[in-house]
């Protein structure tokens, strides 16, 4: 037990056309604050899954198990009390908003979670401000803070729109579901930097990748690997490495 | 043929004190026609999804000069007439179909005449076809009839409708309006239609646009909950002219805006564009033909309607052809957001094609509000509500933002955030 997030025994299903499937089955976790853990599995194991969960999408029915955040119940919460406490999930596929603009869609995220944590509200122009100088640290265009949210935006302006709103947020705990696909080594590196400046003794993340380049930028402290619906293996930064070369046979045979 | 006499003598029953009273040539012919087919029933099939029963179960009567000022100033207010965008423009100002000097402003370089003087009707409206139009006919008290001259930019002008109705006493009114906007001239014109207590809004407007001419023309429906508004607007358009309507429904317990618009000469262009939101029990439907009668004409109609409660919204886009019209391209697509598993909305697009070399394509989808955007709003901490105000308020503003006018614009998000202010911030 770490006091910041907890996930023990969680177990979820979900109803794929009208047949119930088990995805997470007894996923056991624990990430301190000031933490950054990785989780590396192959396709169809339940990561993506494990991210929508804590971050409380509806699709999915918790069977068992529970996550504590904070110390709280994280289970019990709505998605925007969960971003409120300071949970951000940067989508693996971020969704487009046609008609909504991308600068008011921030601008109303980062006021509701400021209302929710009783922080002051921030007036367009202290936002405009902010947003503008977080854009530019990301190497955007500035015009995308004009285009309607992730509309006609390339792969990687999707990720680094997702960045930039962690950003803002400010949450202190991300998940960065497959953030690095589909992003060439220059958007990589920018959106690592994004996710190091974050990084303090109240910041922690869970970050889902296939790849360990990603892992080389951010130096994850502990690195699991899920098979199944469940973690199998834990270790150090150098599992990265062990899988890269290795592949995942290995981990599964021990588990089996 | 005595059955039916009786049966529409009992649908127009309501009106009959005034239309006994009926003089003119124009008028009578237009009582004959009224008389001969009645007021449509859903077996007419232009009305199979809009019932007008209440029509003849409620005792309208017919409606008086004299109006509250102080509630009619307020109001203009309210509709942001006289307060915003809106206070800096020409505005002619009608209460219960008569028009209103003290409340008005006239425009320049636009000459205004009154239909209560002039007794003039215009050559495009079908009162022997379409029985509302008869019936408008038959009844019309006063309208407005604006002319821009050729090569003159007229500006911005309000047409303002208020109705003024007292609690249990009904009342109906029936304005002729006219617009003519002569060879290259120009004009800005926003309807706006506002009121309370129970009435019939009945407006018949004629649109003549001029070779090379062009009109903008944004209807803000927003009457009365009360009320009914029943419009009919004919429009033809000459040689490279253009007419770019919107029409903007929030208000009345049914509704329904008829658009007749006539390509009647080579490269001419029209919009018959749209949105309606609606809830509880509004009815509203936005009913258009479009006739390509020359080559090289395009129409475009693009319509959302978003439906919440037990709302019902109506589409009803036909677009004809005719032989004559090679190289017609023509685009039309109605889409609806239900809110509510209550809620309905009937679609009919036709296309109507005697010509061989056209380009013509519709299309209607029908859906509710998207679960994954939802989520993703939420988990950026949005509240749930005010998520769902975001995603239809964006599902609107893509066809609002058709309205190329800004002030035009302004005007409708204003009417928009009164019937529905967002919680919160505004998105």
């Amino acid at each position: 037990m770490t006091q910041f997030l907890d996930i023990s025994g969680l177990c979820a299903r979900i109803d794929a056309d009208g047949q119930e499937k088990e995805i997470l089955r007894g996923v056991d976790l624990s990430i301190p604050p000031g933490e950054v853990h990785a989780i590396m599995g192959p396709n169809g194991c339940g990561k993506s899954t494990l991210s929508y969960v804590l971050a409380g999408r509806e699709d999915y029915e918790v069977t068992a198990g529970s996550v504590t955040f904070h110390g709280k119940d994280l289970l019990e919460m709505e998605p925007e009390e969960r971003a409120a406490a300071g949970l951000f999930l940067a989508f693996q596929a971020p969704i487009e908003l046609p008609g909504v603009n991308n600068a008011n869609f921030l601008r109303t995220a980062v006021n509701a979670v400021r209302r929710a944590r009783g922080q002051e509200e921030l007036d367009a122009v202290a936002f405009l401000k902010t947003a503008r100088e977080a854009a530019k640290a990301l190497s955007m265009a500035p015009d995308m803070l004009k285009r309607n949210v992730n509309v006609g935006f390339s792969g990687g302006e999707k990720k680094r729109n997702e960045v930039l709103q962690m950003t803002l947020l400010q949450p202190s705990f991300a998940i960065l579901d497959e953030t690095d696909s589909g992003l060439d080594v220059d958007a990589l590196r920018i959106v690592a930097e994004g996710v190091n400046r974050m990084r303090s003794p109240q910041f922690s993340a869970l970050v889902i990748t296939h790849h360990k380049r990603l892992l080389d930028y951010l130096k994850p402290d502990r690195i699991h690997v899920m098979a199944k619906g469940r973690i199998i293996h834990s270790g150090g930064p150098e599992l990265a490495e062990q899988i890269d070369t290795e592949g995942y046979t290995r981990f599964l045979a021990e588990a089996a | 043929m005595n059955a039916v006499t009786k049966d529409t003598k009992a649908t127009l029953q309501p009106f009959q004190p005034r239309l006994d009273a009926v003089k003119g040539l124009e008028r009578t012919a237009a009582l004959g026609a009224l008389h001969r087919v009645g007021l449509p029933d859903r077996r007419v099939e232009e009305w199979k999804y809009t019932g007008l029963r209440f029509l003849a179960e409620t005792p309208f009567a017919g409606p008086v000069r004299a109006y509250d000022a102080t509630w009619a100033q307020a109001e203009l207010q309210r509709l942001g007439v006289t307060a915003g965008v809106g206070a800096a423009l020409a505005r002619l100002v009608f209460v219960n179909g008569y028009y209103a000097p003290d409340l008005s402003v006239l425009p320049e370089g636009v000459s205004v005449a009154f239909f209560s003087k002039t007794g003039s009707f215009g050559p495009l409206a079908c009162p022997d076809r379409e029985a509302l139009t008869a019936l408008n006919t038959a009844l019309a008290e006063d309208g407005a009839q604006i002319s821009v001259p050729a090569g003159v930019d007229g500006g911005h002008v309000l047409l303002v409708s208020l109705g003024q109705a007292q609690a249990g006493a009904p009342i109906s009114f029936h304005p002729r309006h006219s617009v003519h906007v002569a060879e290259g001239g120009k004009l800005r014109l926003t309807c706006i239609q506002g009121g309370q207590g129970r009435y019939l809004h009945n407006p018949v407007l004629e649109v003549s646009v001029a070779a090379r001419a062009e009109l903008n023309h944004l209807t803000i429906q927003s009457e009365s909950d009360e009320a009914a508004s029943l419009a009919t607007l004919y429009a033809q358009i000459d040689e490279r002219g253009a007419y770019n309507s919107f029409v903007l429904g929030v208000g009345a317990a049914l509704a329904r805006h008829e658009v007749h618009a006539r390509l009647s000469a080579a490269h001419a262009q029209v919009h018959v564009n749209g949105a309606q939101r609606l809830r509880a029990k509004q009815h509203g439907d936005i009913s258009s033909v479009i006739t390509h009668a020359a080559p090289d004409c395009i129409s475009r109609q693009t319509v959302r309607n978003v439906l919440d409660g037990q709302s019902r919204g109506v589409f009803q886009g036909k677009v004809l052809v005719e032989r004559i019209a090679q190289k017609t391209d023509g685009y039309q697509m109605n889409q609806a957001l239900l809110l509510s598993e209550h809620a309905e909305i009937d679609a009919k697009p036709e296309l109507e094609i005697y010509a061989d070399d056209v380009k013509c394509s519709h299309g209607a989808t029908v859906g509710a509000l998207d679960d994954d955007q939802m989520f993703y709003l939420r988990s950026r901490g949005v509240p749930e509500a005010e998520a769902r105000q975001i995603l239809i308020h964006a599902f609107l503003e893509e066809a609002l933002d058709l309205i190329a006018d800004e002030t035009a614009h302004a005007l409708s998000a204003h009417i928009m955030a009164t019937r529905y202010p967002l919680s919160g911030e505004e998105a």
